[in-house]
C-alpha cells in the first residue's frame, strides 16, 4: 500500500514541553473508515497527539498530513473545515442553551454562508437537528439546559456536535470518562450506533479494555511520548511492553 | 411559526412607535428631549449589547460616539449638511467603516483587555479632539439648526421632529437587531460568549464574528452621536470622555442582553435619574448615579432584558395553551 | 544640552515616583483580588483632601515643623482604614469571582460616589497646603533647580515599591499573599483565611493611594477632579506594565513619566496623549503587558 491510500498520516513527530517528551518521533498512518483506539497511562502522549492532529498544538517537528495535504500549521478551525472534528474529555457545550440550540450552533457553524435575516430556527434546520437527536438518543433532553443534563448525556451531545459537520475523521477523547461504570457500555453502544453506517474513521482514546477490544479493529498503545504497539487488538494486548506498562497500569487502577 | 414571530414583532414595533410618536404631541418639551437622549443612548449601549452577546464589554464607546457626533457636526459646519435623517445616515455608514478598520485590531482581545484597548483608543480620540483648536477645542462647537427633508421646522417643533425621527429610527434598528440577533451568526456569536474554543472546534471563527459585531457596534455608537450631537446642538471632547463610555456601559450593563427594548428603558432610566437629579440635586448627581448603578448590579444582575424576557416567554406558554 | 536631558530625566524621575506609588496598588490589589479598581482615583484624591485638612491644623497647634511629614502619612492612613471596609467588606465582596467587567463597573459606581462625597465634605473649593514642600530645602545641579521635597518622592516610591515588593517575598504573611495570588482555591483548602488576606491587600492597595494623594497635596492645589488623571494614567501604567505585576508596575511608571517629560521639554502638544499612545501601543504588541504570564501572577 502507498503513503497515498492513508487519509491521515502523522511522520516523525516530536513535541516536548520543557524537560517532558509528550511524543519522540510518532508515526502513524490510519486508513480511511479505520475505528482506531489510543491506549496508554495518563501522560503517555496520547492527548497530546489528537491535540496535534486538530491544530491546539504545534509539534516541534514532523508533520501531519490529511489526505494528501499536509495541515501541521493549520489552526482548530482550518483543520475541522477541512473534516477532521474532535470531541473533548469533558464535554465542551454551550452551557445556558439547551441541546437543540447547541445543535443548531454546531450546524450554523458547518455553513459556508449565512443570512443575516433569517431565523436560525428554521425548520430545514430543526428537521435535521431533530434526527442527529434521534441518532444520539438524545430527543428527550432536547429542550432542557445543558448545564442541568447528566454526564453521559453530555457527552453525547459533546460528539452529536462533532458529527453535524459530517467530518471525515473523528476524534473521540476519552468518550466514556466521567460517568458511571454501568453506563459506560450502553453509552459506548449509542455512540457506536450514531457512528456506524458512514464511512467514518474513528480515532479514540479510551482506558477501558473490554471497550477497546470490543469496539475497535485497531490499538495503537503510546508509553512516555513514544508508540510501543501499533496493531489488532489481539496483537496489542498480549504485547509483553503493553502489558507491562499500559494494561498491567490500567487494571491496577481499575481495582 | 418563526414569520408569526416576525410579523408580530413588526406589529408590535409599529403600535409602540405609533404610540410614542402620538404621545410627543402631548408631553412636555423636557420630556421629549429627554427621549431623545435616551434613544441617542440607548443606540450606543445596543452597540455594547450586540458585543455583549458574543462575550465582550467595550469601555470605550465613547470613541465611536464622538466620531459620530463630529461626523454629523462638521458635515453640518463644514459642508452645510443640515438634513438630520442624512446625518445620521452618514454617521453610521462613517463609524461602521471605522469599526471595521478597527475592529480587526481589537477583535484579538478578551475581557479586561479588550475593555482598556477601547478605552485608549477613545482616550487618545479625546487627547486629540481637546488640542485641535479648528474644531473648539475642548470647548467643541455649535451645530447648525437640523432640517428635515429640505425643511426648517418652527423652533416649537424642532425638538420633536428630531424626536419623531429617532423613535422611527430605534424602532428599525430594533428589529433589524433581532432578525440578526435571531439569526444563525447571532446565535454563533452566543456561543462565542460561552466558549469561544469550542466553537473554533466547530469550524467558525470567532474573529470574524466579533469584527462584525465590533462593527455594528461602531456604526450604532456613530448614529447615537450623530443624534445626541443633533439634539444637544453643539458637540465638545467630552462625548469621547471615559465617563461617557462609563454611562453606556451602565445603560447595558442595567439592559443585559436578552432584551432589545429593554437597552432604551434602561437608557430612559439613566436619563430621567439625570434630569431629575440635575434639578434637585445638582452637586450630588454622580452619587445618585453610582448608587444606582450600584444596587442595579446588584439586585438585577442579568438586567432588566431578563424580566422581559421571563414576561413575554410566559405570554407565549399562555397562547401556546 | 545635557541640562536638557538631565531635565527631562529628573522630570521623568519625580513623576514617574508619583505614578508608581498609585499604580503600584492598583497593580497588586489586582493581583491579588483580581479587580481593577477605578475607585482608586478616589481614594488617591482623599488622600490628597485629607492631607489638606490635616497639614493646616498641624500648622496651628505649632509642632516641630519636621513631623509634618507623619501628620501627613497618618492622614492617608486615615483615609485607608476608613475606606477599606466599606469598599471591601461592604460592596466588592459581593462580586468576587464574577465577571472582571462587571466589577470594574462597580468600582466605576464607587468613583462616582467618591467624586460627590468630596464635594460633599470639602466643597468646590480649592485648598492649597505648599508648606511642606518646602521643609527639605533645594538642591542646585549647576543651573538647574530642584526642590527637595520634589525629589524625596523618588526616594519614597523605591521605599514603597522595596518595602511590599520585600514583604512579599521575605516573609511569612507575604509568602501567604502570593500563595493566595497563585491559587486562592487551593490556598483556602490548605487553611488560608482568604478573606483576611484581600482585607489586607485591599488595604494596602488602598493605603498607597491615600499616600500618593497625601503627599501630592502640597506639589497641587487640592480640588474637585484630581482623581480623574490618576485613574486613566495609572491604568496606562499597569497596562503596559502588565496587571498585576510589581516589577511591570516599575517599568510602566518609568516609560510613561520620561516619555511624558521628554515630551513636555520637546513636543508640548503631545503631552496630553503620549501616554495613551504608549498604552495603545503595548496593548497592540504585547497586550498582557511587559511582565506577562507566570511574572504577572506571581507579581
Amino acid at each position: 500500500m502507498t503513503n497515498a491510500n492513508y487519509i491521515l498520516r502523522a511522520e516523525g513527530i516530536n513535541k516536548s514541553f520543557g524537560a517532558v517528551t509528550a511524543a519522540n518521533d510518532i508515526n502513524i498512518n490510519i486508513q480511511s473508515g479505520e475505528k482506531v483506539s489510543l491506549i496508554g497511562s495518563n501522560g503517555a502522549g496520547k492527548t497530546t497527539f489528537m491535540n496535534m492532529v486538530t491544530g491546539y498544538l504545534k509539534p516541534d517537528t514532523g508533520s501531519i498530513i490529511f489526505e494528501n495535504k499536509d495541515i501541521t500549521q493549520l489552526n482548530p478551525r482550518q483543520i475541522t473545515q477541512k473534516g477532521i472534528s474532535r470531541s473533548f474529555q469533558i464535554p465542551q457545550i454551550f452551557e445556558p442553551m439547551t441541546a437543540w440550540e447547541n445543535l443548531l450552533v454546531a450546524l450554523g457553524t458547518s455553513k459556508k454562508k449565512h443570512s443575516y435575516f433569517k431565523s436560525a430556527k428554521s425548520q430545514e434546520n430543526a428537521d435535521y437537528i431533530d434526527e442527529i437527536l434521534n441518532r444520539f438518543a438524545l430527543n428527550e433532553f432536547a429542550h432542557r439546559q445543558v448545564s442541568e443534563l447528566p454526564g453521559g448525556v453530555r457527552k453525547l451531545l459533546d460528539i452529536a456536535m462533532a458529527l453535524v459537520r459530517k467530518p471525515k475523521i473523528l476524534l473521540l477523547d476519552e468518550p466514556t470518562s466521567g460517568v458511571g461504570s454501568e453506563e459506560k457500555y450502553p453509552l459506548m453502544d449509542t455512540i457506536a450506533k450514531a457512528l456506524s453506517g458512514e464511512n467514518l474513521t474513528v480515532i479514540f482514546v479510551e482506558h477501558d479494555m473490554d471497550i477497546v477490544q470490543n469496539y475497535s479493529d485497531r490499538i495503537i498503545a503510546f508509553y512516555s511520548g513514544s508508540v510501543i504497539a501499533d496493531g489488532n487488538s489481539k496483537e496489542v494486548l498480549s504485547d509483553s511492553k503493553v502489558q507491562e506498562y499500559v494494561t498491567g497500569k490500567t487494571k491496577l487502577k481499575a481495582n | 411559526m418563526i414569520n408569526k414571530f416576525y410579523n408580530n414583532l413588526i406589529v408590535q414595533s409599529i403600535f409602540l412607535m405609533s404610540i410614542l410618536i402620538i404621545m410627543g404631541l402631548f408631553i412636555p418639551n423636557w420630556l421629549v428631549f429627554v427621549i431623545t437622549k435616551a434613544i441617542a443612548y440607548g443606540l450606543v449601549a445596543l452597540g455594547i449589547v450586540t458585543l455583549m452577546r458574543g462575550g465582550l464589554v467595550s469601555f470605550g464607546q465613547g470613541f465611536v460616539f464622538a466620531i459620530g457626533g463630529y461626523t454629523a457636526g462638521l458635515l453640518g459646519t463644514q459642508a452645510g449638511l443640515t438634513d438630520a435623517i442624512l446625518l445620521l445616515f452618514i454617521s453610521f455608514l462613517f463609524t461602521g467603516f471605522v469599526g471595521l478598520i478597527i475592529g480587526p485590531l481589537l477583535a484579538r482581545y478578551r475581557d479586561i483587555f479588550f475593555a482598556m484597548l477601547s478605552l485608549a483608543f477613545s482616550m487618545v480620540l479625546y487627547g486629540v479632539l481637546i488640542k485641535i483648536d479648528a474644531i473648539g477645542g475642548s470647548d467643541g462647537f455649535v451645530l447648525p439648526e437640523s432640517t428635515y427633508f429640505g425643511i426648517l421646522p418652527s423652533t416649537e417643533y424642532a425638538d420633536y421632529m428630531l424626536y419623531l425621527v429617532s423613535i422611527i429610527l430605534s424602532g428599525i434598528v430594533s428589529i433589524l437587531l433581532r432578525y440578526y440577533y435571531n439569526s444563525t451568526p447571532g446565535l454563533i456569536a452566543l456561543a462565542v460568549r460561552e466558549n469561544e474554543l469550542r466553537v473554533e472546534y466547530l469550524g467558525a471563527s470567532a474573529f470574524t464574528v466579533t469584527v462584525l459585531n465590533f462593527t455594528i457596534a461602531a456604526g450604532l455608537g456613530g448614529m447615537g452621536g450623530a443624534l445626541n450631537g443633533i439634539a444637544l446642538g453643539h458637540i465638545d471632547p467630552e462625548f469621547s470622555y471615559w465617563t461617557t463610555s462609563g454611562e453606556f456601559v451602565f445603560i447595558s450593563i442595567l439592559a443585559g442582553y436578552l432584551s432589545v427594548p429593554a437597552v432604551f428603558l434602561a437608557a430612559l432610566l439613566l436619563e430621567l435619574v439625570r434630569s431629575f437629579s440635575g434639578r434637585y440635586f445638582p452637586d450630588t448627581w454622580q452619587l445618585i448615579l453610582g448608587v444606582f448603578l450600584i444596587l442595579s448590579i446588584i439586585y438585577i444582575p442579568t438586567g432588566i432584558g431578563s424580566f422581559f424576557k421571563k414576561f413575554m416567554d410566559k405570554l407565549n406558554k399562555k397562547k401556546n395553551k | 544640552m545635557f541640562d536638557e536631558i538631565l531635565t527631562i530625566f529628573l522630570d521623568g524621575a519625580i513623576y514617574a515616583s508619583w505614578l508608581f506609588i498609585v499604580a503600584v496598588g492598583l497593580t497588586f490589589v489586582f493581583g491579588v483580588l483580581k479587580i481593577l479598581n477605578i475607585a482608586h482615583g478616589g481614594i488617591y484624591a482623599l488622600g490628597a483632601y485629607s492631607a489638606a485638612t490635616i497639614v493646616p491644623i498641624f500648622y496651628t497647634l505649632g509642632l516641630p515643623e519636621e513631623f509634618v511629614i507623619i501628620a501627613m502619612l497618618f492622614s492617608a492612613l486615615a483615609v485607608a482604614i476608613v475606606i477599606t471596609p466599606i469598599m471591601e467588606r461592604g460592596l466588592l465582596r459581593r462580586f468576587y469571582g464574577q465577571d472582571e467587567v462587571l466589577i470594574v463597573l462597580v468600582t466605576y459606581a464607587i468613583y462616582l460616589v467618591l467624586e460627590d462625597v468630596q464635594k460633599l465634605i470639602w466643597g468646590m473649593k480649592s485648598f492649597y497646603v505648599s508648606e511642606p514642600r518646602e521643609i527639605l530645602g533645594g538642591v542646585e545641579m549647576g543651573s538647574l533647580y530642584y526642590v527637595g521635597y520634589d525629589l524625596a518622592l523618588i526616594g519614597l516610591a523605591i521605599f514603597c515599591g522595596l518595602t511590599l515588593w520585600l514583604t512579599l517575598n521575605k516573609t511569612r504573611s507575604g509568602k501567604i499573599v502570593l500563595a493566595v495570588i497563585h491559587n486562592p482555591e487551593i490556598s483556602g483548602c490548605m487553611g488560608v483565611n482568604i478573606n483576611k488576606v484581600y482585607l489586607a491587600a485591599f488595604f494596602v492597595g488602598a493605603f498607597l493611594a491615600a499616600l500618593a494623594g497625601s503627599f501630592t497635596a502640597p506639589l497641587i492645589s487640592v480640588q474637585v477632579g484630581i482623581s480623574v488623571a490618576v485613574v486613566i494614567e495609572s491604568f496606562a501604567v499597569v497596562i503596559i506594565g502588565g496587571l498585576g505585576s510589581i516589577p511591570g508596575a516599575v517599568i510602566g511608571a518609568l516609560i510613561i513619566g520620561m516619555a511624558r517629560a521628554a515630551c513636555v521639554h520637546k513636543f508640548p502638544e503631545a503631552e496630553i496623549f503620549i501616554m495613551y499612545f504608549c498604552m495603545a501601543g503595548m496593548l497592540i504588541f504585547r497586550p498582557k503587558g511587559l511582565f506577562q504570564g507566570a511574572q504577572a501572577r506571581k507579581i
